[in-house]
């Protein structure tokens, strides 16, 4: 499409690609439905199946309490110290990945090509090998936890480190302090704040993670959980989500407290 | 002389008058400690019996791949199950997120009386609490074993994010474009087309990519209850210790994610540049 304007210019209209991304969604969609044997019809006529664990659920076991509360402290305990340790070990890391401060091209690209194929490997998968080399247990979990959390905080480190004001660095830098000097004086009070926000956001979704690695033997809620599962007992079942979720929220609400104080 | 000097102690002057929050940082450090001290209580090393010969295996395993298993085109074969798992992850996605809008719409404060917005909210969470392999449960008995399962459950599991994110871009519409649009007396329909899409809609899409993104990450966890993809042949086959073929699958897999997640960058920096 070209239009003249009025005094004598032609610009054109660029051609809306939307069509044809349209076209491609529904074509990756209708080989979906093929691949998956997606059916409204089977979801409108046994739909209301998938309420019958849940409606078993209720009342939930209050009785069941008392065997819960170590498992759930031990989820919390694991991702903690997961937590942790991952955001710790991805600092050293992040700093080599970030390009205004490291000016090595090779450095950077081996470590953040590192940092992403450690993002590539699913956490059950890393979970169920550390069970292998640790044993059955939390210990296993706090590792699956820690790479996670490693991975995950280090990507968004090296993003941050790179947008920070670089003007106080090179200050301190041509007073002659040391790299390191100028980093901790010029750089760490730029991004400390969002760095723990960014720590505490991941620990929130790694207590709701921890519940799951459980179910390969990484120890936490997930052990109780699948082995109510497995024996139909879906009262107590009940009894271990509704803990869950109220100490997702509460840990929820603590970390957003925090969260909004720093930022 | 004085010249130099006093800037110098000006410096210092600063210096002396810059809050002291050595006390703040020191009491930080103890809770911290303390935190990790009371967490570490619960770790205890029993040790695997042969931890060693395993790393061993895991690693020359890992390393060399099943080629037969990586290349075979049928339905075994990993590119196939490869297929399965972006299905799988690809229309989970779009149902969880068209489920998303009306959770997100009754959730956001600026449309929304507040009290109906915390129910909302809290419904969401309630939703997001419960791991996936629940739900993958729950909908087995729905449709029986296979990827239709675990296609539904990666659409609830999304719910929670999604919605998350349609929120914060909700609350985030400037009223203003609608009221200037009233003025020029436009229609509902008018409103929606002109004032409000446009608003949201790079949000969304943004958001519905880097969500596919993360359910593809996480289909593995859907194989553990037999609801499809390439989950369900990677915890076989490293429960049964047979490492070359984990290495296939994760090759295979991580190939793809690396590929998918080049790609949904783009495209995300391109949506939020506009």
């Amino acid at each position: 499409m070209k239009y003249t304007l009025s005094n004598g210019k032609q610009v054109e209209q660029k051609r809306s690609k939307t069509i044809f991304i349209v076209l491609a969604v529904i074509a990756m969609s209708w080989i979906s439905v093929v691949m998956t044997d997606f059916s409204f019809k089977v979801l409108f006529e046994r739909g209301k199946r998938f309420f019958d664990i849940l409606i078993s659920m209720w009342p939930p076991d209050i009785g069941y309490l008392k065997f819960i509360w170590t498992p759930l402290f031990d989820t919390i305990k694991m991702s903690l110290l997961g937590s942790a340790i991952g955001s710790l070990c991805a600092i050293p890391f992040a700093i080599l990945a970030s390009s205004n401060i490291i000016h090595n091209k090779i450095i950077i690209s081996i470590i953040r090509l590192f940092l992403s194929l450690v993002r590539t490997f699913p956490t059950l998968v890393v979970a169920l090998i550390a069970t292998y080399i640790v044993g059955l247990g939390t210990l296993a979990g706090t590792i699956a936890i820690a790479v996670f959390t490693f991975a995950y905080v280090g990507k968004i480190l090296y993003e941050q480190i790179e947008t920070v004001d670089m003007g106080p660095y090179e200050a301190i830098e041509s007073f002659g302090a040391t790299k390191l000097m100028a980093f901790t004086a010029g750089i760490l009070p730029q991004i400390l704040p969002s760095y723990i926000a960014n720590c505490l956001f991941c620990f929130e979704g790694n207590v709701r993670y921890a519940a799951l690695l459980g179910y390969v033997g990484a120890g936490g809620l997930g052990l109780i959980l699948n082995e109510k599962v497995s024996w139909r007992e879906y009262q107590s079942v009940g009894m271990i989500l509704v803990a869950l979720f109220i100490s997702v929220m509460i840990i929820e609400a603590i970390s957003h407290y925090l969260r909004k104080k720093l930022t | 002389m004085t010249n130099v000097i006093k800037p110098k102690s000006n410096i210092i002057d600063k210096l002396n008058t810059a809050p002291k929050t050595w006390s703040f940082q020191l009491s930080c450090l103890i809770v911290f400690v303390v935190l990790m001290i009371w967490s570490s209580t619960t770790l205890k090393y029993k040790g695997a019996p042969n931890g060693m010969s395993i790393v061993q295996s895991i690693i020359s395993g890992i390393f060399a791949p099943d080629a037969q298993l990586l290349f075979n085109l049928t339905t075994s074969g990993v590119p196939y199950l490869l297929l399965q798992t972006i299905c799988i992850a690809f229309l989970g996605t779009i149902v969880g997120a068209i489920i998303a809008i009306p959770f997100a719409f009754i959730s956001a404060t600026n449309l929304v009386p507040r009290p109906i917005a915390i129910i909302g909210r809290v419904i969401i969470m309630a939703i997001r609490t419960v791991p996936a392999f629940i739900y993958a449960l729950m909908f087995i008995r729905v449709t029986g074993p296979g990827p239709f399962a675990g296609l539904m459950t990666m659409a609830v599991c999304s719910i929670g994010m999604v919605s998350k994110m349609y929120i914060e871009a909700i609350e985030d519409l400037d009223i203003r474009i609608l009221e200037s649009l009233d003025a020029c007396g436009c229609t509902m329909f008018q409103k929606i087309r002109v004032g409000i899409l446009p608003q949201l809609m790079p949000d969304f899409i943004s958001t519905i990519i880097y969500r596919f993104d993360m359910n593809l990450r996480d289909a593995t966890v859907l194989g553990l209850v037999g609801a499809g993809g390439i989950g369900a042949p990677l915890i076989f086959a490293m429960n049964a210790y047979k490492w070359s073929e984990v290495g296939a699958i994760l090759a295979g897999l991580i190939v793809l994610i690396l590929i998918i997640e080049i790609i949904s960058s783009k495209i995300r920096t391109k949506l939020a540049r506009g």
